[in-house]
């Protein structure tokens, strides 16, 4: 499938000589909800900037559905919709005003049933005629989502869109996306819960120090990285686990009643049969059990640990 | 062409100038009242006519060149200073919108206002003053160039001022002197020749004596050497902007 975003050798160093990207490469894939992960100032936002116009790359390329993002400037940027990481507004504007004026700004035509759409999916509609100075922080991220929705985007780009949101809200906005998705937007968003993407992303990827380490299927992934644990709770305490036990690398709680045993889901041999007999053997009971597989985030944090 | 956008932003820059227009009409309106009657009035029935004009009516081209320069260059710089401040730019900057979209609808915009400032205050003037317009097509013409060129300026000044000191600075510290020392108030036959030469260098000259000349059919320099600069200065303001845009100078990063 042609990609709908195409970055090739996308680098850049900003005027005080700090080099924020390096290298990138990364295609879109047209309808999906690709999850751009990776700490603070590892260069998500200066990637998203880049392919919108709004910071100037130091080398490479960026094609949006087969248009150049400088030469073909109009084309490729009328199919993209941007929420930024900053609450950027126009304070003393309404947000009718302010979501009419970010349509205008893409060429197209008025459409107020349009924007009272946006703004009722985004539970705006009844501040509509309220200045923005007035609204909260939570409130001003979704007039944000409402400006780059305006213009009827066909691919999104959403910088921390739930930072400041309550639990609420975040559902319902995650649900706009949904819809989204399902209208055949493509949608690339950035995250530092990663709960998140791993319910919503179709892909992700990592970005540490300006480098994409890793471009990955989600399911992928975690199938791939996903590591399970075991969690034993002990009947009793235990000072520490017996020498016996030493292969199997379990964990024992500060408070010495339960044991963790962490295991590969991708090879053929777990260990926990061995691991239950040799435990009933050294006498030590357990009164209950629970398997966990680790999350996107541990994931995460083991890959950017690595990198470091 | 994106015309839409263009409206977009000339339409929402006049309605931020709407939902302030007392300020804006009132301040420059009672000031230059004042003018008048301080130098119309006060003084300048002291003062003999010059080339048959009387003082208060030879200052009205000039009181409206200040206005409109001083007005053109500290709208369009805030105009686009402020979103640059705010960090609201970022829509600008990634709409499908051309430089030179963007520079019609906030300098368009900073030069309606003006000029419908330079047409309040020349009504303004006639209660007065008896005002006489020679040849009413180039003084709009001289008003509608000067308050592009002007506006063009501010825009650069807002594109250059980090901050809002600088921003301030240009209006006040440049243009005021200049308006003042370019025979806005006197004619500047009157000053000694070397003064005269040095004068030379100063633009608002050409603008006012232009500007003047539509009213009265007086001028400090021939008209001819006034449209000409004018159109000078139009066009190098145009090409700055257009290197600014260009290079994406304080635009991005
Ligand atoms: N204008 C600038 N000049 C110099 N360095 C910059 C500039 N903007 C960003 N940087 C640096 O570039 C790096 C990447 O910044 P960027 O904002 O892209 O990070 P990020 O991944 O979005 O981080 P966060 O998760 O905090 O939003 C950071 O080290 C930052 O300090
Ligand atoms: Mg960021």
């Amino acid at each position: 499938m042609q990609p709908v975003i195409s970055i090739k050798n996308l680098s850049k160093t900003y005027a005080s000589g700090f080099q924020a990207l390096k290298s990138v490469d990364l295609d879109i894939r047209p309808g999906e909800i690709f999850a751009l992960l990776g700490p603070n100032g590892a260069g998500k936002t200066t990637l998203i900037n880049i392919v919108c116009g709004i910071v100037n790359a130091s080398t490479g390329t960026v094609t949006i559905d087969g248009h150049d993002h400088i030469r073909d400037y109009r084309a490729a940027r009328a199919l993209i919709g941007l929420v930024p990481q900053e609450l950027h507004t126009d304070a003393f504007e309404t947000v009718w005003a302010t979501t009419s004026l970010s349509r205008g700004l893409f060429g197209k035509p008025r459409s107020p049933a349009y924007i009272e759409k946006v703004l009722k999916e985004l539970s705006l509609f009844d501040k509509k005629d309220s200045q923005i100075i007035t609204l909260s922080g939570g409130m001003k991220r979704r007039v944000l989502i409402a400006k780059a929705l305006s213009h009827e985007p066909r691919i999104l780009f959403l910088d921390e869109p739930t930072a400041g949101v309550d639990v609420e809200l975040r559902k319902d906005m995650w649900d706009v996306v949904r819809a989204l998705r399902a209208a055949g937007v493509t949608i690339i968003l950035t995250t530092h819960y990663i709960e998140e993407a791993e319910q919503m992303a179709d892909r992700v990827g990592v970005i540490n120090n300006g480098e994409l380490i890793l471009v990955e299927e989600k399911a992928e992934l975690m199938r791939k990285l996903g590591r399970k644990q075991l969690t034993l709770q002990l009947q009793g305490r235990i000072e520490r686990v017996p020498e016996k036990l030493a292969l199997y690398r379990l964990e024992l709680s500060p408070e010495g009643n339960a044991l963790t045993y962490t295991y590969d889901t991708r090879s053929e041999r777990t260990g926990i049969t061995t691991l239950l007999r040799d435990l009933g053997e050294a006498g030590i009971r357990f009164s209950d059990l629970q398997t966990k597989q680790s999350s996107l985030e541990e994931i995460f944090v083991s890959l950017v640990k690595e990198g470091a | 062409m994106n015309y839409r956008a263009v409206m977009t932003i000339y339409g929402s820059e006049m309605a931020r100038w709407r939902r302030t227009i007392m300020q804006s009409v009132i301040s420059p309106v009672l000031s230059t009242s004042l003018y008048f009657v301080v130098f119309g009035s006060a003084i300048g029935s002291r003062i003999t006519d010059i080339e048959g004009v009387s003082y208060g009516a030879f200052i009205v081209p000039g009181l409206i060149m200040l206005t409109l320069l001083t007005q053109s260059t500290m709208n369009a710089s805030f105009g686009i200073y402020f979103p640059r401040f705010v960090g609201t730019i970022f829509e600008i900057l990634s709409a499908p919108v051309s430089a030179f979209e963007i520079v019609l609808g906030y300098v368009g915009a900073a030069a309606t206002k003006s000029v419908v400032l330079g047409l309040i205050i020349l009504a303004t003037a006639g209660l007065f003053v008896p005002l006489r317009i020679a040849h009413p097509v180039w003084m709009l013409a001289f008003l509608l160039m000067t308050a592009a060129t002007f506006s063009l300026f501010g825009f650069i000044i807002g594109l250059w001022a980090d901050s809002f000191e600088k921003l301030q600075v240009i209006p006040l510290l440049i243009l005021t002197p200049l308006t003042f020392l370019g025979g806005s108030f006197y004619s500047i036959s009157v000053l000694p020749p070397a003064w005269q030469t040095i004068t030379l260098f100063n633009p608002v000259v050409y603008l006012v004596s232009g500007f003047r000349w539509s009213f009265y059919d007086i001028a400090d320099v021939s008209v001819g050497v006034s449209l000409a600069m004018t159109l000078f200065f139009l066009v190098a303001c145009l090409a700055i902007v257009w290197w600014m845009f260009r290079t994406g100078y304080r635009l991005k990063k």
